[in-house]
């Protein structure tokens, strides 16, 4: 094991990786909403602003619309900005700047404008909030070309998924398991090789459950019970939303031959309509039950009281598999 | 440094730190129309509105609830607006208007919902004329524009009738002013001279941000360049509070078009009961707003005065005791939704997709409680 391999919370993980990005590259920026003296309500950012000062881990006024269009600008002036939002529903005041703007400066410049511009946002339930703090809005972004989307689902994905982001040249939106802040993991900073679209976490034969950020503890445990019902599970886990790592997937589906997808967002046009269509276009002749998709219902994200009946959970998703395992 | 004093920044004051009436000269006379039992009233809100804040915190801390937002230090902003209210003005307001609520003839389990998780409103906006709270920043101030804009329409503005004459009025916070909504309700209701009051509740802080972070000019002259005059009054001060709110909502009742008011306060606790404010501002700050304390400052007035006297005041710390029992009582009296109410209203019509996912689900519950059974 490497030198650089250290415990630590996926919180801390990424606060090591943003400071990493800023010690190797003075243009890297950080904006956002109370990131500066109190670290953001996560403390994503903490102490970043005691080291490296206001004027590059910036407090902004609480506007999301001028965070985005103005990191917009600083991109252009040459800055590689990094912006938090606060919760993910609070991203919808910069809705029009992501999408009309920061999404196609690139292509109506002709590529000779690249927007390295990197959004973070805390996603995803399970924290016992109240309304527009435990959304799964991934979706929405996925179909606006010119956005790349990443997400993690422990402490060494969320580091990497960091490093790549802010070195991309293209706009990359990172959306950040928020119910996982406290997960500790083995984080290897010089882990070297790229984490890729999407990885295996366990293999199986039976069937391919295929899930990301959040769900994808759930899902470890959900490949632990179903071995004890003599069902063999493959994980796959996404850390690339956009582009999606569909060879992969492919693999492990026609190995496999049933595939069960999770995600807490809603299934209606959710990551899961796509991956289960791009699989039934791929490996149709290879499945041998129906895709079952396991996810958020087409509802306003319940109270807090509720979201235990509206997030896929253990049994939802053992459920899922057991019922592909019928055919 | 926090600049508090009437001296230092100019603002509309009836009573000093001290409780002492001080001259104010556009207001003395509304002030005058209060009466006693006015007096008392306002005094008697802030103090029950202080205890429902304490007890609310205190419920969180319990686990009783996920969150809170304490308005403490805010009493004389929020009360003074409430009582200056007719019954047909309708308010759009953001999370932390509890004392606004109250005026509005809100119940504290109404209040307690959005934060114990039971439900994301609590409430029916038209029978209190009071929206539900707003925690997307700003987004309620043009839901009151547009409200106004239809009073308008309707001919519900400028008869003389101060029965029937409808000011909309729309509450945030300094933080919310940086808001692209807030611009844009600024301009419409310029735009259209919708009778609409803004008031800011200037309580320095948007989280960890103070307000020379969303801007270094007066937030009480925001409304200038949109054709919308501006005020700003001692948030600390009930009665100026409720003189210059009242004065403003007849103005806007009467067809004089938009309005703005600054209303000067302090968020002495925390954001929420998940924020810790040490890391951000100093004690000394807030030990200073303390001595600018909105009741105490009442209080000293009304004895000062006569129209309160020990007697009244251990009748009232009763009646807040007895109020906060109840307070507790119907926060641990409410009961958590069941799973079927999650797909009630997402749509007024039935929508098949979400009967089918209904149905489906509830199947799922019930093979769950039959796998139990086994
Ligand atoms: C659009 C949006 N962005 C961010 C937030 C997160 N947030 C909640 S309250 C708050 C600060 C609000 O400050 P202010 O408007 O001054 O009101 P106060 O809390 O002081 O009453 C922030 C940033 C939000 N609720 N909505
Ligand atoms: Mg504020």
């Amino acid at each position: 094991m490497s030198q650089a391999v250290k415990t630590m919370t996926m919180a801390a993980a990424l606060n090591t990786s943003l400071r990493t990005s800023m010690e190797q590259d003075p243009k890297v920026l950080l904006m956002g909403e109370d990131i500066g003296k109190l670290g953001g309500v996560f403390r994503i950012t903490e102490g970043l602003q005691k080291d490296f000062g206001e004027h590059r881990v910036i407090d902004t006024p609480l506007a999301e619309s001028g965070i985005v269009g103005t990191a917009i600008g600083l991109a252009i002036s040459g800055y590689r900005p990094v912006v938090e939002i606060q919760f993910d529903a609070f991203v919808f005041p910069a809705y029009d700047q992501i999408v009309t703007q920061l999404a196609k400066i690139h292509s109506r410049t002709g590529g000779t404008q690249p927007l390295p511009v990197t959004i973070r946002i805390p996603y995803g339930g399970g924290i016992g909030s109240p309304e527009h703090h435990s959304e799964s809005p991934e979706a929405v972004f996925g179909h606006h070309a010119g956005l790349r989307l990443m997400t993690a689902s422990d402490p060494h994905s969320a580091y990497w998924v960091i490093q790549e982001a802010i070195r991309s040249d293209d706009p990359v939106i990172v959306f950040e398991p928020k119910r996982r802040y406290w997960m500790r993991g083995q984080v290897d900073t010089e882990a070297g090789t790229p984490l890729g679209a999407a990885r295996i976490l366990a293999e199986g034969t039976d069937v391919t459950l295929v899930t990301y950020g959040p769900l994808t503890p759930v899902a470890q445990t959900v490949v632990e019970q179903a071995e004890k019902l003599g069902i063999s599970v493959e994980l796959v886990d996404l850390l690339s939303l956009n582009p999606l790592g569909l060879d992969l997937l492919e693999d492990s589906v026609k190995r496999t031959g049933r595939l069960v997808i999770g995600h807490e967002a809603p299934t209606f046009l959710g990551m899961g309509a796509e991956l289960s269509a791009r699989m039934v276009e791929r490996a149709f002749y290879h499945l041998e039950a129906p895709i079952a998709r396991v996810g958020g219902f087409h509802l306003p994200y319940p109270p807090s009281r509720l979201e235990e009946h509206y997030l896929p959970d253990l049994d939802r998703m053992l459920d899922a598999v057991e019922e592909v395992m019928t055919h | 440094m926090a600049q508090i004093t009437a001296t230092e920044v100019e603002m509309v004051q009836a009573l000093d730190a001290e409780g002492n009436r001080t001259p104010c000269p556009e207001y003395d006379d509304a002030l005058s129309t209060l009466g006693a039992a006015d007096l008392r009233r306002m005094y008697q809100d802030m103090v029950l509105l202080r205890r429902f804040d304490t007890q609310a915190t205190a419920l969180q801390r319990q686990g009783e609830l996920g969150l809170w937002p304490p308005s403490l230090g805010q009493e004389a902003a929020q009360i003074g607006l409430g009582q200056a209210l007719r019954p047909q003005d309708f308010v759009f307001g953001s999370y932390r208007e509890h004392g606004v609520a109250f005026s509005r003839g809100l119940q504290p389990a109404d209040l307690l919902g959005v934060f114990r998780g039971t439900s994301h409103g609590g409430w029916d906006p038209q029978k209190h004329r009071f929206h539900t709270y707003a925690i997307v920043i700003g987004t309620q101030t043009l839901h009151a524009t547009g409200y106004a804009m239809g009073m308008n329409l309707q001919g519900r503005v400028g008869n003389q009738d101060p029965e029937r004459d409808v000011a909309t009025v729309t509450c945030f916070g300094d933080g919310a002013t940086s808001q692209g909504d807030v611009s844009e309700a600024l301009t419409f209701a310029g735009a259209y001279h919708a009778p609409v009051l803004f008031y800011c509740q200037n309580n320095q802080w948007a989280i960890s941000e103070p307000v020379h972070t969303q801007t270094s000019a007066d937030l009480y002259r925001r409304g200038e360049g949109f054709g919308i005059p501006g005020i700003r009054v001692d948030g600390n001060d009930v009665l100026a509070c409720w003189a210059v709110a009242q004065t403003a909502l007849e103005k806007v009742r009467s067809g004089a078009g938009p309005l703005f008011i600054e209303a000067y306060t302090y968020r002495r606790g925390p954001h929420t009961t998940a924020d810790d404010p040490t890391k951000y501002r100093s004690g000394a700050e807030v030990e200073a707003w303390e001595r600018r304390d909105p009741i105490l400052r009442m209080q000293r007035y009304l004895s000062r005065e006569g129209i309160i006297d020990d007697a009244a005041e251990t009748e009232l710390e009763e009646r807040a005791e007895q109020f906060a029992a109840e307070v507790r009582e119907a926060c641990k009296a409410m009961p958590d939704p069941a799973p079927a109410d999650m797909f009630s209203h997402a749509y007024r019509e039935p929508h098949l997709l979400v009967q089918e996912e209904q149905e489906n689900y509830l199947a799922y519950l019930a093979s769950l409680d039959e796998e139990d059974e086994q």
